[in-house]
């Protein structure tokens, strides 16, 4: 295990590009789930300001 | 045909398609992922030359093929959006930027730390390199762009401006290599010339290089979706979706 991960002595150029491109999804795909949840909320709110004017007129 | 193809250019009918294939192309990349991580790792030999170093490979090439098809398939999106006027097409060039600046990034980053131990240096202003910089300026100018203009259908245009004009730098990227003296070596793949590379690197290669898309795919329909939501989200299907 310790013989593999060091990579013949390259370990630190493997995992340094594999790490970047874990992090870089991992960071994805929290900026999607963020999207999704401001998205909703978004609608929610247009849809409650839509009601308000309903209950208005 | 034409109705069934304009069908799915709605937002309201597109929506809850690309909600029932996010999960599928979700899965899908991480499999593809695991078995071409499999093949990199432990099926693959080391390389006689770099040694270790090479396995790299398996996410700098897929992460470059992917950053290059995305530019392409954004701007084959910008130019749908420019003849049909759908605004469909402008939600999905939009919805794919950011995972192609990803990639784009990616693919510098592992060159950089692939390049240190083959030619002894992070970065040198080669024709390859420096033209993927380009590339992934182009992304983030697109997002930037897009964020800039109030109005979403100016957006639309401004931005498949962007991607028509910027997607010169593809072939000038993808030919670097043969059109300049370059430090990056020559393409180990092409379609006309038997690989240069053994059979189980090249496997590896392929399939990161489908996971990639297969995660293209997932996250861009995802985004895509609270993009209808955020354009669309005053409408009354998306109302009623709420409730």
């Amino acid at each position: 295990m310790i013989e593999w991960l060091s990579m013949g002595g390259y370990a630190y150029y493997v995992w340094m590009s594999y790490g970047m491109l874990a992090i870089a999804i991992i960071v994805e795909l929290f900026s999607l789930s963020a999207r999704r949840r401001r998205a909703l909320e978004l609608v929610a709110q247009t849809g409650e300001e839509a009601n308000f004017a309903e209950e208005a007129t | 045909m034409a109705s069934g193809l304009f069908r799915f250019s709605s937002p309201a009918s597109f929506f809850p398609l690309a909600g029932r294939l996010v999960p599928v192309f979700g899965w899908l990349a991480a499999l593809l992922a695991l078995a071409g991580l499999y093949i990199g790792f432990v099926v693959a030999p080391t390389d006689f030359q770099q040694g270790e170093s090479y396995r790299i490979i398996f996410i700098h090439v897929p992460a470059a093929w992917m950053a290059m098809f995305t530019y392409l398939v954004i701007a084959g999106w910008s130019a749908a959006s420019f003849i049909w006027n759908t605004r469909l097409s402008a939600m999905m060039a939009q919805a794919l930027a950011p995972t192609g600046a990803m990639f784009a990034f990616v693919s510098l980053w592992s060159g950089a730390f692939w390049g240190r131990p083959t030619w002894g240096t992070y970065w040198v202003w080669d024709a390859r390199l420096t033209s993927t910089l380009i590339l992934l300026f182009l992304y983030l100018g697109l997002m930037a762009l897009r964020s800039a203009i109030e109005d979403p259908r100016r957006a639309d245009r401004a931005c498949a401006v962007l991607a028509l004009v910027g997607s010169v730098n593809v072939p000038i990227i993808y030919f670097s290599v043969q059109w300049w003296n370059t430090l990056h070596q020559g393409a180990s793949v092409s379609l006309t010339t038997a690989p240069k590379m053994a059979e189980t690197m090249l496997a590896g290669m392929l399939v990161m290089g489908l996971a990639a898309w297969a995660y293209t795919i997932a996250a861009s329909l995802h985004r895509v979706r609270s993009i209808i939501l955020e354009r669309e989200g005053h409408t009354r299907w998306a109302q009623e979706l709420m409730r």
